[in-house]
C-alpha cells in the first residue's frame, strides 16, 4: 500500500537528521564542561551547529504545515474528540497487553487512516505544539536582543530558555518512543523501509 | 554582505549606545554644557575648590585679564576640566583639589613650570598603608606591571588611564545595578579602545575595530552588554578585588565554555562579590541570572535529575517492552489482518 509520497519522506528525512544534529548539540551545551564524554562536542562547534540545524528545521517545518494545508495529508492529523480518550485507552492497552497475546491490532493501517489514536496524539503534540514552541524560544535565544526582558519579575531569557530545553527535551523523548514503536511492524524494519520507499509492507502482501 | 554589513552598523550603534549611556562618567565628545550637579556629599573642602572649580568645573570659564583691563570668555581645554558631579561621587570627593596638586596653583595666571608638576600614583598614597591592606594595592601593582598596559608607561600610561583621580569610583562591588557597572567599566576600556585620537597617545599601532576583532563571538552586542572586556581579558588573581593583570590577546579567553560552564570563570571575576548566592532555586551559578542568563552555567538542578529520571524511565519502559516481545516471540499482527 503506498501511503507515503515523496515530499513526506523527504521532509521526514530531513527531520529525523536535524533532530539528531539538534539533540546532540544541545546537549553538548547544556553539558558543555563535560567535553570529554561522549557525544558531547565543542561549545563553540555546538552552538554553529545547532543555530545552522534549526534555520533549515524551520524552513522544513514550514514546508511540513504547508504540505499538510495544500495536500491530503493534513487529514491525518485531524483528531476527532469523540472517543478520543477510549481510543488512546484501547492503544495503550494493545501495545501493553493485547500484542502479547495475540490479539489483532484496533486500529489497522488504511489509506484514510495512517495513525493510530495513540500515533495522532502524539504527533500532533509533538508537530503542532513542541515544534513550533521551541522554534519561537529558539528564535528568542538566536536574537536575545528581541526577547522580553523579563516576565513578573523573572528574566525573559530564563523562561525561554527553560521552555526551549523543555520543549527540546519531551522531542527527544518522543524521537526514542518514535524509533522504537517502529520496530513494531510487521518485521521490526518493515516500518522503517516503509518510509524509505512510501510502501507500507504487511506480511500477507 | 549585506546582511553583515548590516549587523556591524547594529553593534556599532550597540556600543555608542553603552558608551553614550556612560557618559555621565566619560565624555567621549567636546560637551560644552554644564552638567547639573545633583550629588547631595557636601565636601569639607567644597569652598576652597570651588576656587578651582570656578574654572576647571566646566568647558566655559571666565577670567579678568589684567593687561585689557576686562573679563574675558575662555574655553577649557577638555582635560583639564572636572565635573563636580563626577568629583563630589568619586572615591576622592572628600579631597582638596591641593592634597594632590601643588599650592602654587592658587596663583592665576598658573605659574607655567606647573605643568611638569610630577603626578602621584596610586601606591604613592595607598603603599604600604594597613588601612587600604585588604584592597591588595601592592598585589594589584605587581599584577600590572606583568599586564601589557605597563610596558606603554614610557609613552604616558599610568594607573590614571583608566582610573580618572577625578571621577573613579568603586564600581562593581558597590553598584546594585550590574548592567550600569559594566557599562561603567568596560567604558574605562573604550575610552582608548574604541576612540583612535585617545589609543594614538600611547600606541603607534593601527586603529583597531573593535568589532571586527570580536567577530567571533556569537551574539556580539549580547555578550558586550553581559560582561566586562576583564572578564576574558585579564587573569583572575583571587586575591584582588578586580584582576589589573591585562594579558596579551593571544592569552585572552577564547573557549566558550570557560564561562559557559558549571564551574564558569565568571564566577570568580564578575560575580565575585555575589558569588556567596551559589544556588538559586536549583540553578546553579544562580546569582549570575539575577542580570543574565548563561548557557551551560546556568543548568537547573532539578530540572536536570527530573529529565534523567524521565529519560530512564522511558527506556526502561522501552526495555521491558523489548524483554516480553522476546519472550512472547511477537510479531506484530496489524497488517496480517487487515
Amino acid at each position: 500500500m503506498y501511503l507515503y509520497p515523496k515530499w513526506i519522506r523527504l521532509w521526514h528525512v530531513i527531520n529525523a537528521v536535524l533532530f539528531i544534529v539538534l539533540i546532540v548539540t544541545g546537549v553538548s551545551m547544556q553539558y558543555t564542561d563535560k567535553d570529554q564524554a561522549a557525544l558531547i562536542v565543542g561549545f563553540a562547534k555546538a552552538v554553529k551547529w545547532h543555530n545552522f540545524a534549526a534555520v533549515i528545521l524551520t524552513v522544513n517545518y514550514i514546508i511540513f504545515v504547508a504540505g499538510n494545508l495544500f495536500t491530503n495529508n493534513g487529514r491525518q492529523y485531524n483528531i476527532k474528540r469523540k472517543n478520543f480518550v477510549s481510543d488512546l485507552m484501547t492503544q495503550l492497552k494493545y501495545y501493553a497487553f493485547g500484542m502479547f497475546k495475540g490479539e489483532k491490532h484496533p486500529f489497522p493501517v488504511t489509506e484514510n487512516r495512517k495513525f493510530n489514536p495513540l500515533q495522532k496524539f502524539s504527533y500532533v503534540l509533538a508537530m503542532y505544539v513542541a515544534v513550533p514552541l521551541v522554534i519561537i524560544s529558539g528564535i528568542g535565544l538566536l536574537f536575545p536582543e528581541i526577547t522580553v526582558k523579563a516576565v513578573f519579575g523573572i528574566s525573559g531569557l530564563i523562561l525561554t530558555d527553560i521552555l526551549h530545553i523543555t520543549m527540546g527535551f519531551f522531542l527527544s523523548v518522543f524521537m526514542v518512543i518514535h524509533i522504537y514503536t517502529c520496530t513494531l511492524g510487521s518485521k521490526p524494519t518493515s516500518l522503517f523501509r516503509g518510509m524509505i520507499t512510501g510502501y507500507h509492507v504487511s506480511d500477507d502482501h | 554582505m549585506k546582511l553583515n554589513t548590516a549587523r556591524i552598523a547594529l553593534l556599532a550603534g550597540a556600543v555608542l549606545l553603552n558608551v553614550s549611556a556612560a557618559s555621565g562618567h566619560f565624555r567621549f565628545r567636546s560637551d560644552t554644557t554644564a552638567v547639573q550637579d545633583t550629588t547631595k556629599y557636601v565636601s569639607p573642602y567644597a569652598e576652597q575648590n570651588e576656587s578651582c572649580l570656578k574654572c576647571h568645573g566646566q568647558a566655559r570659564y571666565e577670567y579678568t585679564n589684567e593687561s585689557l583691563g576686562r573679563q574675558v570668555k575662555a574655553m577649557m581645554c577638555s582635560e583639564r576640566i572636572v565635573r563636580r558631579d563626577e568629583y563630589y561621587n568619586s572615591n576622592h570627593k572628600s579631597f582638596s583639589c591641593t592634597d594632590c596638586h601643588s599650592f602654587e596653583y592658587e596663583k592665576f595666571p598658573h605659574p607655567g613650570e606647573l605643568r611638569m608638576e610630577q603626578k602621584l600614583n596610586c601606591l604613592d598614597c595607598h603603599g604600604g598603608d594597613e588601612t587600604y591592606a585588604r584592597y591588595h594595592f601592592e598585589a594589584i601593582d605587581t599584577a600590572y606591571r606583568e599586564s601589557v598596559h605597563f610596558k606603554l608607561e614610557e609613552e604616558g600610561f599610568s594607573c590614571w588611564k583608566c582610573h580618572d583621580p577625578h571621577s573613579y569610583k568603586i564600581n562593581i562591588r558597590n553598584n546594585e545595578n550590574l548592567r550600569e557597572a559594566i557599562r561603567y567599566d568596560n567604558a574605562i576600556c573604550l575610552k582608548c579602545h574604541s576612540n583612535y585620537d585617545q589609543f594614538q597617545l600611547l600606541s603607534d599601532r593601527e586603529e583597531i575595530n573593535i568589532l571586527n576583532t570580536h567577530s567571533w563571538l556569537p551574539n556580539q552586542a549580547s555578550h558586550f552588554a553581559s560582561v566586562r572586556c576583564l572578564e576574558c581579558h585579564t587573569k583572575v588573581d583571587e586575591r584582588m578585588p578586580v584582576a589589573h593583570l591585562i594579558q596579551t590577546k593571544d592569552k585572552a579567553v577564547k573557549l566558550c565554555n570557560e564561562c559557559h560552564s558549571q564551574n564558569s570563570i565568571l564566577m570568580a571575576s564578575l560575580y565575585k562579590f555575589q558569588s556567596k548566592e551559589q544556588r538559586r532555586d536549583g540553578f546553579f551559578n544562580g546569582v549570575i541570572m539575577n542580570e543574565s542568563y548563561v548557557i551551560g552555567a546556568n543548568r537547573n538542578e532539578y530540572l536536570n535529575n527530573l529529565s534523567l529520571l524521565i529519560f530512564l524511565g522511558t527506556l526502561g519502559v522501552i526495555g521491558v517492552h523489548v524483554f516480553f516481545r522476546l519472550k512472547k516471540k511477537v510479531t506484530h499482527k496489524s497488517d496480517k489482518e487487515e
